[in-house]
């Protein structure tokens, strides 16, 4: 193939390409997801929000806004239980997650029913699994907003997710 | 001939962007009078080389119509060649001359902006933070308690020069009233300034003059010049705490606010509702635009913000809430009463 022909089809391939949305932003939020009844278990909005970047650095704001480093760090823990481990109390699917945003748990984590919208809790469950960087390599942000000497999530393994207690002496403070 | 004359309308279309509330041709500012003298300066210059280049270029093309095809030396070469020499030492020494005049003036137009404060008067402090996509504006004083916050809207007293802190908390805006001064940028972590010295009453529009996302154009700030009585009268008012509600639809309304989701992130001075993430709403009916210069602040601007923010804003960082009737009513009820 002649070389003024492969460079236009490259020109060509590379103009192409500029149709190609990363993904839906999703900030209009149809209906559908924030005013359905909350599913425990299987949730189809889970993945709406795991597998958006926008979403997820919505989220990312909001760790900070609501002051979530407040017990957690960013994400080492704290007084709270640290976030980019394998560890999860009470589930590290996005769905527990939600749950545990919105109705607290026992020992100081508050509820923020009624304080934060469905939305946002979704956002921030979508950055807290980042941590671990549980979601697809494709949305996870490559840096963080805050100063940061961990490295990117892009570049971390993945833990499985093990949802037994702690075991003694290996709880949060220790 | 119909084109011809049809050529000058874009010419009006762009003169008319000069006038009005947001306008470079202004001198309301010391620092945009400046301004706009040079570039007249500019103008007027750079206009007069232009016609005199362009004749010239008619000027040749005429001439070449009367020169000779045998190549040999026309009559009247010698004179010829003597009048061009004048004009080039003429148009030499014209270059020369006013490109120093314009090098003068630059100079002095930097040193008088240079020059923020000659009179070393008292300024008035303001922190001005940018965040996607509004303004969050502080007043501070030497005591504390006198400081001022609010949001989207400054107020400046005539003939008083203005100290403005400028800090963003996200990306890169920049800050610009032209009828006042010129641009200055807000970059996250480091602290710009910039001194207005406004000098004539009225009402002028800022606006985000560094593209910074999606809501870019709708990042728009207030600016009144009021006189400095006026503006104490302004300061005072917005030092009260935010009034009580008087009506049972008002009392509904500030319960909503001040226990649900619009307390985590507003604060409201003299209440409950203590966020700092969004704009302060304890005077937001005084002001004159919701969110930015994006509604108009009256009942019906209010309405389709709190029903619907994605909808008039796409993007920003206000979730729908999703309130039902009787709850926005009375939410929208009780921020009409915060004057």
């Amino acid at each position: 193939m002649s070389s003024p022909c492969r460079a236009s089809l490259i020109l060509l391939a590379f103009i192409l390409l500029a149709g190609c949305d990363r993904e839906k932003r999703g900030m209009t939020h149809e209906p559908k997801p924030e005013t359905m009844a909350f599913v425990p278990s299987g949730d189809p909005r889970a993945s709406d929000y795991e597998n958006n970047a926008f979403q997820m650095s919505q989220g990312q704001r909001l760790f900070m806004w609501m002051n979530c480093v407040g017990c957690h760090a960013h994400g080492g823990g704290g007084m709270g239980p640290p976030l980019m481990d394998d560890k999860w109390r009470y589930g590290g699917r996005m769905e527990d997650i939600v749950y545990t945003i919105l109705n607290g748990r026992p020992n100081g984590m508050p509820p923020f029913k009624g304080r934060l919208t469905e939305q946002q809790a979704w956002q921030l469950a979508s950055y807290v699994r980042s941590l671990s960087a549980q979601p697809r390599q494709d949305v996870l942000y490559s840096r963080s907003d805050e100063m940061s000497i961990t490295e990117p999530a892009t570049l971390k393994e993945r833990n499985a997710i093990m949802n037994e207690p702690p075991a003694p002496g290996h709880g949060p403070g220790k | 001939m119909r084109r011809r004359l049809l050529l000058p309308i874009p010419l009006f279309v762009l003169v008319s962007g000069c006038a009005g509330i947001q306008s470079v041709s202004d001198d309301a500012g010391r620092e945009s009078g400046l301004i706009w003298s040079l570039f007249v300066l500019f103008g007027i210059v750079t206009a007069i080389f232009y016609v005199a280049v362009i004749a010239f270029l008619i000027a040749a093309y005429w001439r070449r119509g009367g020169s000779n095809q045998d190549g040999l030396p026309d009559e009247g070469g010698v004179t010829r060649e003597r009048s061009l020499r004048t004009a080039f030492f003429l148009w030499t020494g014209a270059v020369i001359g006013s490109l120093s005049l314009l090098a003068l003036a630059s100079y002095f137009t930097d040193r008088g902006l240079a020059s923020v404060n000659p009179e070393n008067k008292p300024m008035v402090g303001i922190d001005l933070v940018a965040n996607q996509w509004w303004w969050d504006v502080r007043y501070h004083y030497d005591d504390p308690s006198q400081n001022i916050r609010t949001a989207n809207e400054i107020h400046l007293p005539a003939g008083v020069p203005a100290m403005i802190s400028l800090k963003s908390n996200d990306v890169i805006h920049s800050f610009w009233v032209p009828n006042l001064a010129g641009k200055q940028d807000l970059i996250p972590g480091r602290i710009n300034d910039i001194v207005l010295m406004p000098r004539r009453i009225g009402h002028y529009r800022a606006q985000c003059a560094e593209y910074c996302g999606l809501q870019h154009a709708h990042m728009a700030l207030d600016v009144i010049v009021e006189s400095p009585a006026d503006f104490q009268r302004w300061e005072a008012a917005q030092r009260q705490p935010a009034p009580a509600p008087a009506t049972p639809l008002a009392q509904a309304g500030y319960a909503y606010v001040t226990s649900r989701e619009c307390s985590t992130c507003h604060n409201i001075a003299g209440t409950n509702a203590n966020g700092t993430v969004a704009p302060d709403l304890t005077h937001v009916a005084g002001r004159r635009t919701i969110a930015a210069g994006t509604l108009p602040m009256n009942r019906a601007g209010l309405y389709a913000w709190i029903a619907d923010p994605q909808g008039a804003k796409p993007g920003n960082n206000m979730p729908t809430v999703g309130l039902n009737a009787d709850e926005l009513h009375a939410v929208a009820a009780y921020l009409e009463t915060l004057k």
